[in-house]
């Protein structure tokens, strides 16, 4: 992880807490987390920030039992590729919901959490999870 | 055009080397490389030398100078290359360019790894970081809850089945069982892989690679002068590489590694031949589900019937494509030293000295090394010049 590294999580709120991305206007597509440069355009390219929507479904997903550092105590947990209703994908844990519905193509939608605390006296790393939804 | 060869090779014993440190293991397949080479330590001209994060797990950095320095080559130039479990074979394409530059005719490469010196979970986090730190380790995203995020994939658009990836794993340490320098010598079933616990599901402990000590070495030589100082040098016909996207979500497919692909068709290129012209394959199989994608991305089937081939037995030794006879990186997988081990594997297959893991009439050989997830791939073909 962050080997409580306070700036390493400082500098990531905005992608972390509200899933802040961009969006390159010249080939119309959504990047999360927000790129420099639009890799498919490139120099043509002109991003512009953008929120990505909170609400997507599951790709593909693993239950964890062999955490690494920082989340020994967390096992087992679910994680997932989320394709989020903008067709832009991104890696997350799933929480708050029954084992049987984690599946793929299940509704899911971003929630606020912690994430990990890897060294006690260090800073908490809060981010985003998803949960099931109805 | 300058052509590269391989004329000295050197592989540690792969296991927990608690008596050995990073230092000794890598001079020892260092040692043991020069001199198969026939060559002297004033021969060599540079070294490169690949390891993926001795800093985590030793607290060892700056390992170029350290190999010159422990193979008895200062001054020469050294230097480390890392590209995540790739590093190995990213040192032999350095060395193989470096020679093919014309700035130098003999070069040593080499690829280690320690470690056993750091908990499981610590090796976690090492491991971890040749993913994407911020979007996937960040998120307790562990190497194999990457590949068993692109098993399940594999497993819903095919039909792959759990069953399938195990038997690639029974093959892996049915060949690793022929080996003297394989970390097991058990034969496994599919029910012992099926019964192993989950570390990432649909990945159970039989499906991975294990946490390995060791070092492997081989000396490269311009082709023309490795005819005058050895009997039988193993020629580089292609040497390859291609990078993809670092996190995994951010690919088009799950179940294709486009770097694979590329790097493969590249090589097939410039050695001017195709799939079915391999004999013998040394590929990346850190888990069970990389074989699959390995054999489906170097073309010796067809996207999604990989996981069928290997329950059919296609790529047992002595098959249509010979996977592994080393046993893979189920026999060990110290990250750095992988890709150096494949190139020794491949060469001893070509020169017709793997006694019992030989594959019958090899002549034409692959090596096949991924980084990470699959952000990096590095293909190498090679043949008796």
């Amino acid at each position: 992880m962050t080997d409580g590294a306070l700036p390493l999580i400082w500098r990531k709120f905005g992608e972390r807490y509200d899933l802040d991305g961009n969006f390159c206007e010249t080939c119309k597509t959504a990047y999360f987390p927000a790129r420099t440069v639009c890799p498919k355009c490139r120099r043509k390219g002109k991003l512009v920030a953008q929120k990505m929507p909170k609400n997507g479904k599951i790709v593909s997903f693993t239950e964890v039992f062999s955490g690494p550092a920082g989340f020994e105590n967390e096992v087992p947990y679910f994680i997932a590729i989320i394709e989020l209703e903008n067709k832009t994908k991104l890696l997350s844990q799933i929480v708050d919901s029954e084992k049987e519905k984690v599946k793929i193509g299940a509704k899911v939608e971003k929630v606020f959490r912690k994430i990990s605390d890897i060294d006690p006296e260090g800073p908490i790393a809060y981010g985003y999870k998803f949960k099931i939804v109805e | 055009m300058r052509s590269v060869s391989i004329i000295g090779i050197g592989c540690t014993k792969f296991g927990e080397h608690w008596e050995k440190s990073f230092r000794q293991l890598i001079a020892e397949a260092g040692i043991e490389a020069i001199l198969s080479a026939g060559v002297e330590g004033k021969d060599i001209e540079a070294l490169y030398g690949g390891s993926m994060a001795s800093g985590r797990f030793i607290g060892q950095e700056h390992i170029g100078a350290l190999i010159a320095d422990q193979l008895g080559l200062n001054p020469i130039a050294a230097t480390r290359v890392e590209n995540a479990c790739a590093s190995g074979g990213t040192a032999l394409r350095s060395g193989y360019m470096a020679i093919k530059s014309g700035e130098y005719d003999v070069v040593a490469v080499g690829g280690v790894e320690k470690m056993t010196d750091v908990g499981v979970e610590q090796a976690a986090i090492a491991l971890g970081g040749a993913g994407d730190q911020e979007t996937e380790l960040f998120h307790g995203a562990s190497f194999p809850a990457l590949y068993a995020l692109m098993a399940r994939a594999h497993m819903t658009e095919f039909g792959t089945t759990e069953e399938q990836m195990a038997m690639c794993s029974v093959q892996a340490h049915k060949n690793g069982m022929l080996n003297p320098k394989s970390q097991f010598h058990r034969e496994i079933t599919v029910e012992d892989v099926m019964r192993s616990s989950y570390i990432a599901s649909p990945l159970k402990l039989l499906d991975c690679s294990p946490i390995t000590d060791g070092a492997a070495a081989v000396i490269l030589c311009e082709t023309e002068k490795a005819k005058k100082i050895c009997e039988q040098p193993i020629e580089i016909i292609a040497s390859t590489q291609a990078s993809d996207t670092l996190a995994l979500a951010s690919r088009k497919s799950l179940t294709e590694m486009a770097a694979t692909k590329k790097a493969a068709l590249d090589a097939y290129k410039q050695a001017g031949i195709e799939a079915k012209d391999i004999d013998v394959v040394e590929l990346h199989d850190c888990f069970s589900i990389a074989n699959i994608l390995a054999i489906e991305g170097l073309e010796f089937f067809k996207k999604g019937k990989g996981g069928k081939a290997v329950e059919e037995g296609k790529t047992a030794l002595n098959s249509e494509i010979p996977v592994n006879p080393s046993g893979g990186l189920k026999c060990g997988h110290p990250v750095g030293a992988t890709g150096i081990k494949q190139a020794v594997e491949i060469t001893e297959q070509l020169m017709g000295k793997a006694n019992k893991r030989q594959v019958k009439d090899a002549k034409i050989g692959m090596a096949h090394n991924v980084g990470g997830s699959g952000a990096t791939a590095i293909v190498h073909i090679l043949r008796k010049a």
